[in-house]
Parts: structure tokens; C-alpha cells; sequence
């Protein structure tokens, strides 16, 4: 009865090459993004934006970019956590070298530096694969982590060796800082993850993204066939990366505010990312959403219900948690080995039949 | 915009019913993770505290206390929800025990106009409270930590540290670092060599540290530890046959859990600190009979006495007693965060007020004021006798370099006025 085709005519090759063919999902896609711009900034509050709505926002922009090297092009990668640092710091230079520039400008730029980082990063993935890959990619979670604790002229020379966001505005509204208004941060990143899964979901459509998945399935096949490996996983690296270090300077200049390298962006920072790719489903953007939110609002959830419900003492609740987040994420894996975004591929295909399945 | 209704509705409810509001004391504890052994004492020492208040003398000022803890695991993305989710309900004062989760509150309960009180940690200078108007770290602050230890070697040493080879082990962070610029003052006043070796998160890798000491042989090591990194740091002075009266750690470095997996190796190690050790304070048979008799305990109730739930309950005290102080200026039973940064800056902490709480010498007197939200800085040292399994305090309660580092927080705090535009008070 949903997701039909029927009486669904395309007229032009426009209408028939769009990201959302079938009219039913295009309108359901029209209403997500019409609650996300005009309902949810006239009643979100501190709480909803700094606790799950900002976390959400940019941990999903982090999926998508990871789950364009990993999903996408077949590139294992540790270093997220590494490349998100690239990008708080890189922001943090920016902001605080040019203080009368956009934001919008500053986050765009350390994408970009990410981008190059990563790149820099990649190039071993020329020679080496799978998991040894990993481990290339692990040392420059570690490497860079290092670099930004040891550096002063990185966090400006300050005694703690913290970073803070100064306050800064884009179009005379304050994004940074903590005078900033919950729905000012709200829009900001949600601009930058809209313009970011467009950006990502054509890319993946396109030649770039066909060539990655090529690259994915069989690397030999694909260099007969005449698709350029250096020129393919290059471009992954970069455009994972832009995206990245986009997520890694709104999760340092809006979310926290305040940041310590290797607190903020360790290890488990890449492994966190990396989790949220594969629950959420490796090569799907739908799932890179679904990851980040699973891992974003889960905890929160059952600390609401433990604590604020049923009045248990905080730690049990603390334990509990990565008790049952640990359990589910096995069981998905076991259940579900394509994640979060194939529940949703079933799903759709069981509601296109229903009610009449035969 | 939806938050503000809904505790103007709150208010508004409030306002009409005869119950009075209770004094909400959030408490950012940290019971799970790396350092759990330090922030579970602390947490219990602190909820103990207000339940003692509330079944003793009928809560503060005839207002009960209600605490309100939320787990952050030592974790800034948890702190931030921890301060979201709490905030709303009236918090008077937040006291979250984590370097990184202050950095990131200190801009955010200034735009909320919620006081931040971190004792014995933090941001240094935000003793200036010509600067910083609703953060308070008295009595004591890092720079006051690694003055008085530099002191106490001055007073071991016949006042002379010339020459001498004195090692800092710090955890590799805001909070390790922040010592770091006293100490390097400090090391050209006194001629002493400094040499500053830092270990990575969670700190349980510390072999190459140790083995530099080993070769180097400085005269004295210090330690700005925390969690598994200061045992594992104390075993491996051992190991080297590091001598441990010459090893001195921070306020965050000495409790019993530190110490105690070392054995009889860890004999004579030294930590300095800003409250007094034990329980031989009449405060604890209250506690006995109103708190732990009734079953009313945090957590498991194993802690009381040691080192960090002593600390917790110092901070609890403190917090009372700024907030009976707020009530005094202001009149009213029912004080609000703005109240209790007034009381918190006007509170006074003579001796004779301690010993009316049963508390006697348990801490340095000292005066808040608008200037000065440090308090004097008096610190004193303990020493761990792994026979008795006591630590007792080996040297009173002294003054810090002021000298030294009063010029320091003027620089620091000044730097942080201009960045953030902020306007001097207390003119």
C-alpha cells in the first residue's frame, strides 16, 4: 500500500534519476526535513539541543563521512577520532586568527584542512589493505592525538592545553559560546548535516561513488575495467575527511565549547563512530543516521528510565548501560548483519505489500 | 523558550502553595570508569553530608537539601547532559570533580548565573574573582598544591633547594598541566631542576616515565595523579626502591586506595592537602547515628573516613554553610542560585565555626571575598603509615607562595578577560 510505483509517472529523465523516485517516501523525506527547519527550532530547548539533538546532529555528519570510506570504498579506518581532532583544532585556529570571518567560512575551511590530513593519512591505503589498513589508520589516531597534546602553538599556547570557543556569530546571531541560543546551534550544524548527506547521497549515486564501489567489491576488477585506484581512494579519503573534520569543529566550537584532545577525540572516539556505521549499516546514509542516533539516544534513554523513573542508584544505571548497549549491539550484529539500515529495506518492502502480501 | 515557561509554571505553582521548595545540591559524580575509586568516596561523603543535615537539624535553615546525582564517568559529553538535565531544577551550586567538565561549565554557569565551587581543582585562576564572579575554588587551589610542596622540601631541606633535582609525574591533561607554570617560577626562585614527565590517560603505562627516573635519580619526584594512575605510580616508586618519603603527590594523589595496593612498600608516601585526615571528629558520631544507623548511607556506606569522603563532606559543609550564609544576607529560607553565589562570596570559615559543626581543625580558617574567591591558600601534608593503614597530617596547615603566584593568576585571569570581554568587579 506505501512505497508503490503505481501511478507514479515519470515524465522526464530528471524525475526518474531523483534521490527519491517513489512519490511516498519523496513526501515523507519533504516532512522530515519540514519538522527538522520549522518545527523543531520554535520549541527546542538547552536540554534537547546540548543532550541529544547537537550530539545527534553532528555524530551523524561523522557517520556519513566514515561510512564513506568504510561502507563505500572498502577503506577500514581507526582514525576518526584522530581526523575529528584535525578539525576542532583546525576551526580553533581559525576562529580565533580571524575573528571577524563567518563561521559558516571557519567550519567549511577545516573540513578542508581535514580533508588534505586525511588524504596525507591515505596514501599507504595505495599499498597496503584490510587490516593492515587499520592499523596504518590507528597510528595516526594516535600520532595526531600526540602532535595536538605536544604542540603548544596548537591550543594557542595556554596553560592547560585546553581549547575554547570564543564567541562567534554568523549573520550577527552568536553560534558559540555560551550565549549562544539553543535553536541558533540547532540550525547550524542541521544545515551543515543537510547540505552534507545531499552532498554524500550524489556522490555515492554518481561516477565517484561507483568507482569507490568498485574499488569495495573487487579492487583487481575494478583496475581492469579501467577504474583508477589511486584517483578513487584518494578521493574517499577526502571527501570522508572533509566531512569529518566538519563534524569534528561543530563538535568543538558548538556541542562542547571547551575541549581536551585526548579526552575528547581518543580512541574510543573512532571506535564510537565506527560502531554507529555498523549498526546503523555499512554503505547506506539512511544508516549512518540510524547509527549515530541509536548510540546518541540510547544511553540517554535508559538513564531517564533508570534514574528519573524507576529511581535506581546512578551507577547501577551507569553499568547497566554498557551492559545493555553492548548486548544490543551483539544482537544486532547476530539478527541483522547489515544494521539498522536494512530493518528499514525490509520494512519498506513488507509495508509496499501490505495488506495483501500474496 | 519551552524550559523558561515550564519553570515559570513551576514558580508560579510554587508560589501559590504553602510547601516550601526544597534546596536542590546537584552532584556530578563519577561511580563507574577509570577514576571511580576516587569519585565514589567523594559522591558518598558528599550525599552523606546533606542527608546528615536534613535528618539532624531538619535540613538548611528549615529547608530541606535535595540532592540530585547524575553519573558522568569522568566524561565531558556526559557532564554537559548531567548540566543540562540538572540545571532546570533549581541547581544552587555545582561542584562536578573533573578539570575538563570545569573548563567546559565555567562560560556556561556564567550565562546562567549558577555558581561553580571546584575545590582543590579547576581552573587556577579563577580565584580572581574580579574576574570570574561565580567561580570559587577556596580554600585551596593547584598552584597553592605545588607551592606548599615545594615549601614543605624547603623546610625538610634546611630551606635550600639549590641544585637539587625535583621530577613532577603528571597525568597528561588540563588537569596534570596546570601546575606546570608555578612549578617552573617556583624552580628559578629556589635554583631547583624541574623536569616533568607526562603520562597518557588512563595512566596505567608508566614504565618509560619510571625508568627516566630511575636513570635521572632526581632528589624528589612529585605526582599530579588521579584514578589507576597514582597505585600504579606508587608501585612502580617501589619497584624502582624509589625512596617514598622523597615521593610527594597532590590532594589527588594520597587517599587510601592509592596507597593501599602497594603494601608495606608504600610506607611513608606523602600528599599534601587542604582538610584534615581521619575520623576522630565529633561529626562522626552524628553521622553514625543519623546517617549510617538509619540506613541511610551512599553507596555502600564502607567509605566514611577516608581521605576522599572526607573531602566530599568538606564540600558539602562548605556548601551549607554558604547557603545558611545566603540565607542570613538575603532574609529568606528559600535562596536561589544568585543568593547562594552572595552567600558563597561572604562566607566565613573561622575555627570556632567548624568546632560548633564537629568539625574541629578540620580544614584552614579562612574569609571569601569578592577579590579573593581562593581563599588563603593553606596547605598542609600527610604521610601514609601502611602498618596503622591511617594517613596523619605531618605539617599544618601553611602558606603558599603568594609571591609567586599571585602574579600568575592576575596574568592568567587577565587573558581570560580579554578573550571573553569581561569587565572587572568588586571596584
Amino acid at each position: 500500500m506505501f512505497y508503490r510505483e503505481a501511478g507514479d509517472f515519470k515524465v522526464s529523465y530528471e524525475q526518474d534519476s531523483q534521490t527519491f523516485p517513489i512519490k511516498f517516501d519523496r513526501y515523507r523525506y519533504y516532512l522530515v526535513l519540514l519538522i527538522a527547519f520549522l518545527v523543531i527550532p520554535f520549541t527546542i530547548n538547552d536540554y534537547w539541543a546540548s543532550a541529544i539533538l547537537l550530539p545527534f546532529l553532528i555524530y551523524s555528519i561523522a557517520a556519513i563521512g566514515l561510512n564513506i570510506l568504510v561502507g563505500y570504498a572498502g577503506q577500514v579506518s581507526l582514525g576518526t577520532g584522530g581526523f575529528m581532532a584535525v578539525g576542532a583544532y583546525a576551526c580553533y585556529k581559525l576562529m580565533t586568527a580571524f575573528p571577524e570571518v563567518s563561521m559558516f567560512v571557519h567550519v567549511v575551511l577545516a573540513g578542508g584542512i581535514t580533508a588534505l590530513v586525511c588524504v596525507l593519512f591515505g596514501l599507504p591505503s595505495l599499498r597496503i589493505k584490510g587490516f593492515y589498513l587499520a592499523v596504518a589508520t590507528l597510528a595516526a589516531q594516535f600520532f595526531l592525538v600526540w602532535v595536538f597534546n605536544r604542540v603548544p602553538w596548537f591550543y594557542n599556547y595556554s596553560a592547560s592545553g585546553q581549547i575554547n570557543a570564543p564567541e562567534r556569530d554568523v549573520f550577527g546571531i552568536i553560534i558559540t559560546g555560551p550565549n549562544a541560543p539553543a535553536w541558533a546551534t540547532y540550525l547550524f550544524c542541521l544545515v551543515f548535516l543537510t547540505i552534507c548527506a545531499i552532498v554524500a547521497r550524489n556522490l555515492t549515486r554518481g561516477t565517484v561513488g561507483r568507482s569507490w564501489m568498485a574499488i569495495r567489491d573487487m579492487d583487481i576488477a575494478a583496475e581492469i575495467i579501467g577504474v583508477n585506484p589511486l584517483k578513487a581512494k584518494l578521493t574517499a579519503f577526502a571527501v570522508s575527511g572533509f566531512f569529518i573534520g566538519i563534524s569534528g569543529a561543530l563538535f568543538f566550537a558548538l556541542y562542547l565549547g571547551a575541549v581536551e584532545v585526548g579526552e575528547a577525540f581518543g580512541i574510543t572516539k573512532s571506535f564510537q563512530v565506527l560502531f554507529m556505521v555498523i549498526i546503523g549499516g555499512l554503505g547506506s546514509i539512511f544508516g549512518s543516521f540510524a547509527g549515530a542516533a541509536f548510540l546518541v539516544l540510547l544511553p540517554v534513554i535508559l538513564k531517564v528510565v533508570g534514574v528519573d523513573v524507576l529511581g535506581w542508584p546512578t551507577d547501577i544505571v551507569a553499568h547497566f548501560q554498557l551492559v545493555i548497549v553492548g548486548a544490543l549491539i551483539v544482537l544486532f550484529l547476530i539478527v541483522e548483519p547489515h544494521g539498522l539500515a536494512q530493518l528499514w529495506r525490509v520494512a519498506k518492502e513488507k509495508l509496499r505489500l501490505w495488506p495483501f502480501p500474496h | 523558550m519551552n524550559m523558561k515557561l515550564t519553570t515559570l509554571a513551576l514558580g508560579a505553582v510554587m508560589a501559590a502553595g504553602p510547601v516550601m521548595a526544597d534546596l536542590v545540591f546537584p552532584s556530578l559524580s563519577y561511580r563507574t570508569g577509570p577514576y571511580a575509586a576516587g569519585g565514589i568516596p567523594f559522591a558518598d561523603g558528599y550525599a552523606d553530608y546533606f542527608t546528615l543535615v536534613n535528618e539532624r537539624d531538619g535540613g538548611i535553615g528549615g529547608v530541606k537539601a535535595r540532592l540530585i546525582e547524575c553519573e558522568t564517568g569522568y566524561n565531558t559529553e556526559k557532564g554537559v547532559e548531567c548540566y543540562e538535565s540538572t540545571k532546570g531544577e533549581g541547581a544552587l551550586v555545582y561542584q562536578p570533580l573533573s578539570t575538563g567538565i570545569t573548563y567546559q561549565l565555567i562560560p556556561k554557569t556564567a550565562a546562567d548565573g549558577i555558581p561553580l565551587h571546584t575545590m582543590g581543582y579547576g581552573r587556577t585562576s579563577a580565584a580572581n574573582g574580579k574576574v570570574f564572579g561565580n567561580v570559587f575554588n577556596y580554600p585551596a587551589n593547584y598552584w597553592d598544591g605545588a607551592s606548599g610542596i615545594i615549601n614543605y622540601l624547603l623546610d625538610e631541606n634546611g630551606g635550600d633547594l639549590k641544585g637539587k633535582k625535583i621530577a613532577l609525574v603528571y597525568h597528561n591533561s588540563a588537569y596534570g598541566k596546570e601546575p606546570i607554570r608555578t612549578l617552573e617560577e617556583l624552580a628559578v626562585k629556589h635554583g631547583f631542576e624541574l623536569t616533568a614527565l607526562p603520562v597518557d590517560h588512563p595512566g596505567q603505562e608508566q614504565k618509560s616515565q619510571w625508568l627516566q627516573i630511575r636513570r635521572e635519580r632526581p632528589d624528589f619526584v612529585m605526582m599530579w595523579g588521579w584514578g589507576v594512575m597514582n597505585q600504579v605510580a606508587i608501585q612502580e616508586a617501589a619497584n624502582i626502591r624509589f625512596p617514598m618519603e622523597n615521593f610527594i603527590g597532590v590532594w589527588w594523589s594520597g587517599a587510601e586506595h592509592d596507597v593501599l595496593s602497594a603494601g608495606a612498600a608504600a610506607d611513608g608516601y606523602k600528599a599534601v592537602t587542604f582538610h584534615n585526615v581521619g575520623r576522630d571528629f565529633p561529626v562522626f558520631d552524628d553521622m553514625q547515628k543519623y546517617v549510617v544507623d538509619a540506613g541511610k548511607a551512599a553507596g555502600a556506606g564502607d567509605q566514611i573516613g577516608n581521605v576522599l569522603y572526607n573531602r566530599g563532606m568538606y564540600a558539602a559543609m562548605l556548601a551549607v554553610e554558604a547557603a545558611k550564609t545566603a540565607q542570613e544576607i538575603h532574609g529568606t529560607a528559600d535562596i536561589t542560585p544568585a543568593m547562594m553565589r552572595d552567600g558563597m562570596e561572604a562566607l566565613e570559615m573561622p575555627e570556632a565555626r567548624m568546632a560548633s559543626l564537629g568539625m574541629p581543625y578540620f580544614g584552614p580558617s579562612f574569609n571569601v571575598s569578592c577579590e579573593n574567591h581562593g581563599g588563603p591558600g593553606l596547605v598542609g601534608v600527610t604521610q601514609w603509615d601502611a602498618e596503622a593503614k591511617t594517613w596523619s597530617l605531618v605539617a599544618d596547615f601553611q602558606q603558599t607562595d603568594g609571591e609567586v603566584i599571585k602574579p600568575l593568576i592576575e596574568a592568567d585571569s587577565a587573558s581570560y578577560a580579554s578573550e571573553n570581554n569581561i569587565e572587572p568587579r568588586c571596584n
